[in-house]
This record gives structure tokens, sequence and C-alpha cells, in this order.
């Protein structure tokens, strides 16, 4: 397993296998979108307590959990990164935190425009909402802190070892709403039993899921790559790839 | 379908503000990040290319100095 990925740990090779997949993220990622946000908006039912304004769930629910899916991506990654001293894989927590920051910040937002209508409030210091918040912050700590230093040795340590601390937070966001009496309802989809929700609002939710989880795969690709080049800028193969693109 | 006309779908049964609102600052939200990383990769790809081009005249101005 490690001779066939090891040539992957360079970065070259990479660059080259990330552009090579970004294109099928992004195949699956637009039709399923299309498909799901129509479902979503024009073909589902509408609520029978919460009317249309149930529809913000078809963004809200899938970025708050793709929020939670990058944080654990990158905590793996932190991980490999830290015990392996891959530079590589802390290049790919400073490509994810940027991605789950503006999915955690989706799931803040559109919670609150949905919160406003039905329980009368933008924001309560509601368990589930406050450690959605801190996750925001989390995710905003690492980013400042990656970028802290100019030597991005010891910035990818530093932020892989804040992202290995950040992990205590994604137990207490999906246990929130048991642990405490909150406003925010429990889970719907994740749980033992059968989801709580209609066949006919599920299908384009899980579309909506889907959607959002292969945007993050591209996203993450496409600013890895971004951290390969920024930090190999003076090696030989980004220079040919410069100059290649110049003749192009 | 579960909307008659257009403009029931505008309105979404009365919550219209608040629905559009959080679509389109999603919507508004994923668009700045990808152009802040297309934008990030840009930059990257002129800094090489400038640097190359520095050099490149470094290398012209000493072969000048040189046949002088």
């Amino acid at each position: 397993m490690w001779k066939w990925l090891h040539p992957y740990a360079k970065a070259e090779q990479s660059y080259a296998l990330a552009g090579k997949l970004m294109p099928w993220f992004l195949v699956l990622t637009i039709p399923s979108f299309i498909i799901g946000i129509v479902w979503g908006l024009v073909f589902a039912p509408a609520d029978y307590q919460q009317g249309d304004s149930f529809r913000i769930i078809y963004i809200h629910v899938p970025a708050a959990m793709m929020a939670m899916a990058a944080y654990s991506t990158m905590a793996i990654a932190a991980f490999i990164g830290l015990v392996w001293q891959l530079r590589l894989a802390e290049m790919a927590v400073a490509a994810t935190a940027p991605v789950g920051a503006v999915y955690t910040f989706i799931a803040l937002f559109t919670g609150a425009a949905w919160g406003k209508p039905m329980w009368g409030a933008w924001w309560v210091w509601d368990a589930r909402l406050t450690s959605e918040l801190i996750l925001l912050f989390v995710y905003m700590g690492i980013i400042a802190l990656y970028n802290a230093f100019s030597d991005k040795v010891l910035a990818g340590r530093a932020a892989s070892i804040l992202t290995l601390v950040g992990v205590i937070n994604l137990p207490i966001i999906h246990f929130s709403v048991v642990w405490w009496n909150t406003l925010h309802q429990g889970a719907t989809i994740t749980k033992f039993e059968q989801p709580s929700i209609a066949t006919e609002m599920l299908i384009p939710l899980l579309i909506m899921i889907f959607s959002f989880a292969t945007f993050l795969g591209f996203m993450i690709l496409y600013r890895f790559r971004n951290e390969l080049l920024q930090r190999e800028q003076h090696r030989n193969w980004v220079i040919k790839l410069v100059q290649a693109k110049q003749r192009g | 379908m579960a909307f008659t006309s257009f403009s029931e779908f505008i309105a979404m049964g009365g919550y219209g503000f608040y629905v559009w609102l959080a679509y389109a600052v999603s919507l508004f939200s994923v668009i700045a990040l990808i152009t802040h990383s297309v934008v990030t990769r840009n930059k990257i790809l002129t800094q090489v290319e400038q640097q190359l081009q520095r050099e490149k005249r470094i290398k012209a101005a000493k072969n000048r100095e040189d046949s002088l």
C-alpha cells in the first residue's frame, strides 16, 4: 500500500493527481446541485407545520453536516501530518479550513434565517447554535494561525495541532441536542431509527448533501493545488508548469 | 409541484424573504469562496512568472556587463 501511495507523497505527483480528480468531483457536483435544489424548492411538498419556510433545510442541513465532515477530514489530515511528518497532509489541513469555515457560516446564517420565522428570533444562545458558532471560531483560528507564520512548515504544524485540539467540539455539536434542552430540534437522519422525515422531502435532501460533499471535495483539491504551488514556487516542476503555460 | 404559479413560488407561502435571504447569502458565500480560490491561483502563477522574467533580466544585464 505504501509503495503504491509513496509517489503521491511527492508534490508534483500530488498536484497531477489532484488535477485529474477535480473534474470528476465537479461532474458530480453540478447535476446533483441542480436536481437537488429544483426538487427541494419546487417539487417537495410544503411542511404541514412550517409551510414553505422548511425549504431552507436543503442548504442548512447539508452545509452543517459537511462543515463537520470537513473538520473530520482536516483532523485526520492533521494527525497524519503530525505523526508521519507529511507536509502534504498539513497542506491539506490548510486547504480544507476555509471551505469548512464557509460551510459553517452558511449553516449558521441559514439557521438564523430559519429561526426568525419559526422561533421568533434570529439567534438564541442554545447549545447547538453556540457549539456551531465555536466551530466557526475554531476554523477562523486555524486559518489565522496558518497565515501568521511566514515559515509554512511551522505554520502547518501549528495549525495541525490546533485542529486536533478542536476535535473535542465535534461530539459536542452532534450530541448538543441530546445533552442539553435545546430549541434546536434533534437528529432527523443521523440516528439509528428510521429518519423522521417524509420520503419525498428526504430524497432531495440526500441529493443536496451529496452535492455539498462533492463540492467540498472539489474545493479541497483546488485549494490543495494552490498550497502546493505556493510552497513549491521555486521548484523546477512549478517553473516548468508556468513556462508551459506561457508557451501555450 | 408544490406551487401553482410563479408568484406563489416567489412568495414561498409568506416566508419568501427568509427563504430567499438564506439561499442568496449561501450562494454569495460559495461564489466568494470560488473567486478567492481562483484569484489565489492566478496570483501565485503570475508571481512565479514575474520571478522568471526578473531572473532573465538579471542574466541579460550580467552578459552585457561581461561583454563591455
